[in-house]
C-alpha cells in the first residue's frame, strides 16, 4: 500500500518520526529497520501471524451493532470488540506479531513497558507461548492502580521492574525500559504503542493495521459500504487509533476521531492532552507533538487512565493531528467513568478506561441517524473494577 | 581552532575532563565548581544540562538532574552563570545536554547563547548521526560549534571512520554498552575494545568515558585514549563534600 501516512526512508511521517537514539542503540535499530518489512511481507510471517491471530487471540474480533447506544445518540453506532481479544485488548495483535519478527532476528530476552499492564500482559503472554525471557517495566504508580494485570504478568512468567523515577508512570517505565536496553543492546525491545525511534512506530501500525483490515470487510457484509463515516479511537501513545485508521488513512472521505485523556481538564494542569498541551519535541526516540515547558523538561501528564498517561502521541498521530486529517478531541475522568457506567448498563459490556474517553465524546458531537460510526472498543475494564467500584460508591 | 583541540595540542596523554550537572548540589554552585576544577587543573570541563528524562545517564546523574530542576535550574539560569565567568575562565567548556532541550529553546537561540559563553562543543547523545548530516551539522558549522560524537562498543568500523572524518574536537568512547555510573574496574572484554579502537589509528583524539571512576580506572583508560571522563563519581563526591574540596577529588583521580 503507498500512503502518504507511510514515514520515509528515515522514519518521518512529515516533520515527525526519526530515531534519536544513542549510538549504543544504533546496531539494534538498524537491525530492525533493514529486516522488518520484509519480515512482515513474507508469506511465511503473514502465516504464522494470522494463524495465530485467529486460533490464538481469537480473532476476527466482532463488529458489534451497538443498538441501545446508536438509539440513545442518534446515528448507527459499531463497535470493533477489540475487548474480546485474548488478553483483553488490542495489544496482543501487536505483540504476537513483534515476538515472531524477534525470533526471526534470532533474539531471546524480550524487554517492554507498560502503563495500564494490558501490553505487559500482552507481552508475557506471547513470551510464554514461544518460552522467551521477559522483563516488564511498569511505573510503581501504576503497580499499584493495575494490580490484577501485574499479578497476570507474574503468574504468567515475566518479571515486572517498578520505574521508580518521574512520575512512576508509562513515560518513566519506557524510560527505564531503553535505559535497560542500552545496557543489553541484545534484547529485543516489543514496544507497545506507536511510539518510540523509527521503525517502531511503523511496525506496531502495521501489525494493529488487522483491525481496520477486518473493519472494511466487517462493515461491507454489515452496510453494503467498507468506509463508515466516521472512526473513533482513544489515544495515547495511539496504537489502538492507528490500528482502527490504517486501511481508512487515505480515505479522506472518512473522519477519524482521536480521543485524548483531558484528565481532570484541559487546562487543570492535571491532563494527557498532548495535541492541546504540546509543542513539537523528542520523547522516546522520535519527534513528535509532547507536553513540556518553556525548557524543554517533559511535563508530567495526568489520567485516571493508566494507558492514556503519557505526555505524547506516537509521530503518526502528530502528523495526522498537524496535517488536520484526524480530528483530536478529548474526555476528562469524569465523562469518561459516565461513558464506561452507560456502555455497561445498556450494552451490557464494561469497556478499559482508556476505551471509556473515546465513548464519552459521544454526546459532544453532532450526530445524523444515518451516520455510520465505529468506536474501537480497544480493551475490557477488568483491570479497572477497582477504580469503576470506587467512583461508584462515591 | 576548537577550544577543546587546542588543549590536545598541547597535551596528548592524560587528559582528565570531569561532568557535572549544573545547579547540583545548588543552583549557584555551577561557577564555584568550574573556578574549583579549573584550579585544580583538571583540562576541560563538561556542563550538564539538567534534563527531565535524561535516558543515557544512570542514577546518579539522574538524581542530580532532578534535584537541580528542583533548585530551580534552566537553561537560561545556565547561561546567565556561564556568562558571569566567560572572561575568566580559561578551561574549555563542553555543553552535554540532550537534543529536545536545544529543540524547544529554539535551535539557533540555543547555538546563539553557547557562543556568547564562549562555548564551541557539544555532546548530545541523542543527536544521531543521520539527523547531524541532514540537519545539525550545517547549524553547527554556521555557528563555529563541534558536536561530539559516541562510539561504543557496538559501532561498527565504517561508522567510526565516518565519525572520526566529522570529529573537530574529540571523540566520546563509551567504555562499555552502559548508561553512565561508576562501575569500579575495567574488563578484559572493554580492554579488547579500546585495543581495537586504538589500532584504527583515528586521526581523532579519544576520550573514554562512561563507569570511570577513580585513579585505577582513570589510568587503565588513558593506557588506551588521550583520556577520560569522569561523571557520576565525582556527582557522587559532591553529594558528600563541599565544593571546596573539589581539588581532593581530582588529586585522587591524578595520584
Amino acid at each position: 500500500m503507498t500512503s502518504k501516512y507511510q514515514p520515509d526512508k528515515n522514519g518521518y511521517f512529515g516533520q515527525f518520526g526519526g530515531a534519536f537514539i544513542p549510538e549504543l542503540l544504533y546496531p539494534n535499530v538498524k537491525e530492525l529497520e533493514d529486516n522488518y518489512i520484509q519480515i512482515i511481507e513474507s508469506e511465511e510471517f503473514q502465516k504464522e501471524y494470522k494463524s495465530l491471530l485467529k486460533d490464538f487471540v481469537g480473532r476476527p474480533s466482532p463488529l458489534y451493532f451497538a443498538k441501545r447506544l446508536s438509539a440513545k445518540y442518534g446515528a448507527q453506532i459499531y463497535l470493533k470488540r477489540e475487548d474480546l481479544n485474548h488478553t483483553g485488548a488490542h495489544k496482543i495483535n501487536n505483540t504476537i506479531g513483534q515476538i515472531l519478527i524477534a525470533q526471526k532476528l534470532g533474539k531471546t530476552k524480550i524487554i517492554a513497558e507498560t502503563g495500564a499492564g494490558q501490553h505487559g500482559v500482552a507481552t508475557a503472554t506471547v513470551c510464554a507461548l514461544m518460552g522467551l525471557d521477559c522483563t516488564v517495566f511498569m511505573g510503581e504508580k501504576d503497580i499499584v492502580r493495575q494490580a490484577p494485570n501485574v499479578a497476570r504478568m507474574k503468574m504468567l512468567g515475566a518479571k515486572v521492574v517498578p520505574a521508580t523515577s518521574g512520575s512512576k508512570t508509562l513515560k518513566d517505565a519506557t524510560n527505564e525500559a531503553i535505559r535497560y536496553w542500552i545496557q543489553h543492546p541484545e534484547t529485543f525491545y516489543l514496544i507497545g504503542s506507536v511510539v518510540g525511534p523509527h521503525p517502531h512506530p511503523d511496525m506496531v501500525a502495521r501489525l494493529q493495521a488487522v483491525i481496520s483490515e477486518e473493519m472494511k470487510w466487517q462493515l461491507k457484509e454489515k452496510t453494503g459500504n467498507e468506509n463508515p463515516d466516521t472512526i473513533i479511537a482513544c489515544v495515547g501513545g495511539g496504537s489502538n487509533a492507528a490500528g482502527a485508521f490504517y486501511h481508512y488513512m487515505d480515505d479522506e472521505e472518512v473522519e477519524l476521531i482521536a480521543v485524548e485523556a483531558a484528565g481532570l481538564g484541559v487546562n487543570s494542569g492535571e491532563s494527557a492532552a498532548t495535541s492541546q498541551l504540546g509543542q513539537v519535541g523528542i520523547i522516546h526516540g522520535s519527534k513528535t507533538i509532547l507536553m513540556q515547558d518553556e525548557y524543554g523538561q517533559i511535563v508530567e501528564p495526568y489520567s485516571i487512565s493508566a494507558g492514556l498517561d503519557y505526555p505524547g502521541v506516537g509521530p503518526l498521530h502528530a502528523f495526522l493531528y498537524e496535517s488536520g486529517r484526524a480530528t483530536f478531541m478529548n474526555a476528562t475522568d469524569q465523562e469518561a467513568l459516565d461513558a464506561a457506567y452507560e456502555l455497561t448498563k445498556i450494552e451490557g459490556i464494561i469497556p478499559a478506561l482508556e476505551t471509556a474517553h473515546a465513548l464519552a465524546v459521544l454526546p459532544k458531537m453532532t450526530l445524523k441517524k444515518d451516520q455510520v460510526i465505529v468506536i474501537n472498543l480497544s480493551g475490557r475494564g477488568d483491570k479497572d473494577l477497582e477504580t469503576f467500584i470506587k467512583h461508584l460508591k462515591e | 581552532m576548537n577550544s577543546v583541540k587546542r588543549i590536545f595540542q598541547h597535551k596528548s596523554q592524560q587528559i582528565l575532563s570531569i561532568y557535572f550537572t549544573a545547579g547540583f548540589p545548588k543552583l549557584a554552585d555551577t561557577t564555584t565548581i568550574i573556578k574549583e576544577l579549573e584550579k585544580s587543573g583538571v583540562d576541560f570541563i563538561e556542563v550538564g544540562l539538567p534534563y527531565s528524562d535524561p535516558l543515557a545517564d544512570g542514577p546518579t546523574i539522574q538524581k542530580s538532574s532532578h534535584e537541580a530542576l528542583q533548585n530551580g535550574i534552566n537553561l537560561d539560569i545556565v547561561f546567565e552563570q556561564l556568562m558571569s565567568i566567560k572572561n575568566t575562565n580559561k578551561t574549555p567548556l563542553v555543553l552535554m545536554g540532550y537534543l529536545n532541550q536545544m529543540l524547544k529553546y529554539g535551535e539557533h537561540k540555543f547555538c546563539q547563547k553557547i557562543v556568547e559563553c564562549g562555548i564551541d562543543t557539544v555532546i548530545l547523545p541523542d543527536l544521531p548521526m543521520v539527523e547531524f548530516e541532514n540537519h545539525y551539522k550545517e547549524l553547527f558549522d554556521a555557528y563555529g560549534i563541534t558536536n561530539v560524537f559516541l562510539i561504543t562498543p557496538q559501532t561498527t568500523e565504517e561508522r567510526i571512520k565516518k565519525i572520526d572524518d566529522y570529529t573537530k574536537s574529540f571523540i566520546y568512547m563509551v567504555a562499555s554498552s552502559s548508561i553512565t555510573g561508576a562501575k569500579g574496574e575495567i574488563s578484559k572484554q572493554q580492554i579488547d575494545y579500546f585495543e581495537r579502537i586504538k589500532q584504527m589509528n583515528l586521526k581523532s583524539n579519544l576520550v573514554i568515558g562512561f563507569g570511570i571512576s577513580d585513579n585505577k580506572t582513570y589510568s587503565k583508560a588513558c593506557e588506551y585514549a588521550n583520556g577520560a571522563i569522569i561523571g557520576s563519581a565525582f556527582i557522587n563526591f559532591l553529594e558528600q563534600n563541599s565544593v571546596a574540596k573539589i581539588d581532593e577529588f581530582v588529586l585522587s583521580i591524578k595520584k
